[in-house]
């Protein structure tokens, strides 16, 4: 098991370097740079520009620098906001998304698995019916759509709560639910695949069969297995969700990082564009780990092939 | 098995954020207050601000949602008159002007004061616009004091000693500006553009921010402004906060206890917070909501004229765009009225010509006249009759719904009117100015809205050494009559040749003018003393709210 884990940090590590690698010189093959702007600067300024940010130097010695300063754990200013620095910008905007994404993920899980569970267990009778048909629909429907039609309901006819914001704890509800529904949808379709295949095997007829009630039987038995799927699911999903929802964050207003990410690729914030995808892949390759982790743990059939 | 590990695992997940709650409350505080209005009996002003401010440094930002705040923290020399923005004294309190108009003497206030209560005196001023035209600095606006003696030259570093630069402090409270040449309209930016606010050099010295951007001079703790507000918290993207500044020296007229501008990027998500009450003014309006509010909240929606022109650039270097016909063939073709009155909707004037009409008493007589019939005839004399072996050519917009549509109602009425192919290209905005500056493109959608009222602002744009051209177009005799302006003697004489550029400009088209703007937003009726200004400015010195009924 340790030679597992050991061997997957380093080939994630190596993942890793090849990300940074490939963003930085990406992002500078871009047409238009941080400075260029609808009003043209005289190439004096746009010198003195380029000199402060050290952006004058040949490529591959931003390059070396820029790992350089990565090593000491330093991302480097921000070209579009002047006053402050990209591992400020993370430290604000991450514990945001962070907390709308651990809500959303409760509301997914909560709402997923009680619905993939009971379409499986009431299989081609309407629970099954509406809970696969949550499911497409969730699936199918953007957030975009489910978010403003949400927020035009409850905020603006039923006044009961703010269209947008991040200011106070009822400002979590909404952005929660609709990013939460979105998840889990497929995780009730998931659930309910893993659950119906679980169910048909022996060990749980064993298990009827020595008189355990219907509910242990799924709850103690069938969960475990039924679950593998959504497992694998959620490693991506998580580390989708806790860096942000650009669409959520727009819709409501929310100061998360997910907004950042997006608009640091429009603004040629080379800096914070190469922040955010670091701690994208940081937090994608370490969430896969768990994961992997955590099924060689459920299932023995992985854990004595790895 | 299950339930030790599941349950536990999903009860952490969902209880882990509300622990996390506990500290957020008292960041809802101000928006608590904020959602409130006027809250406890505070006068609170809701403004919707579009993007999130990049910084505040009045010498560093160049963009509109940090202009709107700028102006309520800091004050120039001058200020704007909220009704029609013209120049009024602000820091300087009366000013005299040499009789070849280019030596201005400004006599400072003497209670003129920074928020921390340190005067503002000429040499503030002075250090001010060192700082602004110091080369590592790189302050992209440094441009707009160009006009004073040698602080080009100072500014890209051919000159070291700022003694050579027109300014300087005769004494405490005398600010003395040369200038080059006369700059007529000089009062009308230095009221209106920050480029020429002081900064507190106090307070920089101790961020060592003197000749360096992205210093934490601007945070929200360090921040000391002049204006009528300072800066009481700011949550970056979510609202920056500004409260009445005790030591502002007018601060006697001003009725609002508090501004708070929300960065909200989204157009329909403003809307929204609109309808909710969560703000009291939007930055602006989704064109689809435009017949909604006229229809059903017919108070609230503002569709003001908007000092801009919005127009399609030519790349003249290219053929067939070289040939002037041409090129007026394609402006006559297009129907200005119904692309105004069906596609763009807002109130926009049609323009016919790249001034605007009625700037600062300036109203172009030179005006793009003509029938479909005679652009025909103009293309067939430029060897394409009934468009006939017209080549292809491309219009570039940058994306966005609003530039599609407009591009897309212009290449219809090209192809009906003129029978010509014209292809659409979009690019991101960066991608998009890439191609302006490079000039790769045969007609690109532009936009240009003005600085200071003054109809300088556009025709500034058209010399052959600007740097906005991107045409390709120049033309000797505009030069010269633009330096003429410049030494005119008075306004009059001045629009005079102004009148003979637009004229050169309508004949030459480098440009094909579309429309004029307007400003577009939702208006709470509670807000009183808001006057539409050409320049969408709005001094908040006369601005107070009603109370809620």
């Amino acid at each position: 098991m340790l030679r597992f884990i050991t061997s997957r940090f380093l080939q994630s590590l190596l993942a890793l370097f090849l990300v940074i690698s490939a963003t930085f010189f990406m992002v500078r093959f871009v047409p238009g740079g941080p400075f260029t702007a609808e009003k043209a600067v005289t190439p004096e300024i746009l010198r003195n520009l380029e000199a402060h940010y050290g952006l004058d130097k040949p490529l591959w010695r931003q390059y070396l620098d820029y790992l350089g300063s990565l090593a000491q754990g330093d991302l480097g200013p921000s070209f579009k906001y002047p006053n402050r620095t990209v591992n400020e910008i993370i430290g604000d905007k991450l514990p945001v998304s962070a907390e709308l994404g651990l809500l959303s993920l409760g509301v997914a899980l909560v709402i997923g698995i009680t619905l993939g569970t009971l379409a499986a267990v009431r299989r081609n009778t309407w629970i099954d019916y509406v809970a696969s048909s949550f499911g497409m629909i969730g699936i199918s429907i953007p957030t975009f759509v489910v978010g403003p039609l949400l927020v035009l309901g409850v905020a603006i006819h039923l006044g009961w709560l703010n269209a947008s914001g991040w200011y106070t704890s009822a400002d979590r509800i909404l952005p929660a639910l609709v990013l939460g529904i979105a998840y889990a949808a497929p995780i009730s379709r998931l659930t309910r695949g893993g659950m119906l295949e679980i169910l048909h095997q022996d060990f749980i007829r064993t298990a009827r069969a020595k008189g355990a009630s219907e509910f242990r039987v799924v709850t103690r038995h069938a969960l475990r297995g039924g679950l593998l799927p959504v497992v694998s699911y959620l490693g991506p999903a998580v580390a989708g969700i806790l860096t942000g929802s650009f669409v959520i964050e727009t819709i409501f207003q929310i100061p998360g990082i997910g907004r950042e990410f997006v608009n640091s690729a429009f603004n040629r914030d080379y800096t914070l564009v190469l922040g955010t995808v670091i701690l994208y892949a940081v937090l994608i390759m370490a969430l896969n780990l768990v994961v992997d982790v955590v099924q060689a743990w459920m299932n023995p059939k992985v854990r004595l092939e790895g | 098995m299950l339930r030790r590990v599941l349950f536990p695992a999903v009860a952490t997940l969902l209880l882990l954020p509300l622990a996390g709650c506990g500290k957020k409350t008292e960041s809802a505080s101000a928006a608590a207050a904020s959602s409130a209005g006027t809250a406890a009996g505070q006068m609170i002003y809701r403004i919707g601000n579009g993007s999130e401010p990049q910084d505040l440094d009045p010498q560093i930002v160049t963009g509109v949602p940090e202009h709107r705040i700028l102006i309520a923290l800091f004050e120039g020399l001058l200020t704007e008159n909220p009704k029609d923005l013209s120049p009024e004294p602000g820091v300087a309190e009366k000013w005299d002007i040499s009789a070849d108009g280019r030596v201005y003497t400004f006599h400072l206030r003497a209670d003129a004061k920074w928020s921390d209560g340190t005067p503002i005196t000429a040499t503030t001023f002075v250090r001010s616009y060192q700082r602004m035209l110091t080369p590592a600095l790189a302050a992209e606006y440094a441009y707009m004091l160009h006009h004073a003696v040698n602080a080009r030259a100072y500014n890209e570093g051919k000159l070291t000693d700022f003694s050579q630069v027109g300014f300087k402090a005769l004494d405490d409270r005398r600010l003395q500006v040369t200038l080059e040449s006369p700059v007529p309209f000089l009062l009308k930016i230095l009221a209106s553009h920050y480029s020429w606010y002081p900064v507190p050099i106090h307070v920089l010295e101790k961020h060592g921010a003197l000749a360096r951007k992205g210093t934490a001079w601007t945070r929200a703790e360090n921040i000391v402004s002049n204006g009528p507000f300072v800066v009481k918290d700011w949550k970056p993207q979510q609202v920056l906060v500004a409260a009445r500044n005790p030591h502002y020296w007018d601060k006697a007229r001003i009725r609002l206890d508090e501004v708070h501008f929300f960065p909200v990027e989204n157009q329909d998500t403003e809307e929204k917070m609109f309808r909710t009450g969560q703000l009291d003014i939007t930055y602006e309006l989704p064109l689809a909501k435009i017949d909604t509010y006229r229809k059903e909240f017919p108070d609230t929606l503002r569709l003001d004229p908007y000092l801009g022109v919005y127009f399609y650039r030519f790349n003249v270097t290219r053929p067939p765009l070289n040939d002037k016909r041409v090129r007026r063939a394609l402006s006559l073709a297009i129907d200005r009225e119904r692309l105004v009155k069906n596609v763009v909707r807002g109130g926009q004037s049609p323009a016919y010509a790249v001034s605007y009409p009625g700037t600062a008493g300036y109203a172009p007589r030179a005006k793009l006249a003509g029938t479909v019939e005679e652009a025909k005839q103009l293309l067939a004399a430029a060897g394409f009759p009934e468009g006939k072996g017209f080549p292809k050519i491309d219009l570039l917009y940058n994306t966005s719904q609003n530039h599609r549509i407009i591009a897309e109602a212009i290449q219809q009425m090209w192809k009906r009117t003129l029978n010509i192919d014209v292809g659409l290209r979009n690019e991101e905005w960066k991608v998009f100015l890439d191609s302006q500056d490079t000039k790769s493109f045969d007609l690109q959608r532009a936009g240009w809205i003005a600085d200071y009222l003054d109809p300088h602002v556009f025709l500034d744009l058209w010399t052959s050494h600007s740097l906005n051209n991107d045409t390709g177009w120049s033309h000797a005799g505009y030069d010269r009559l633009f330096d003429q302006a410049l030494k005119a003697k008075n306004d009059a004489e001045r629009y005079e040749i102004y009148q003979q550029m637009d004229a050169i400009l309508v004949d030459e088209l480098p440009v094909m003018p579309i429309y004029h703007y307007t400003s577009v937003r939702a208006l709470s009726p509670r807000v009183k003393g808001w006057y539409p200004t050409l320049l969408d400015n709005h001094p908040f010195k006369s601005i107070y709210l009603e109370p809620a009924k």
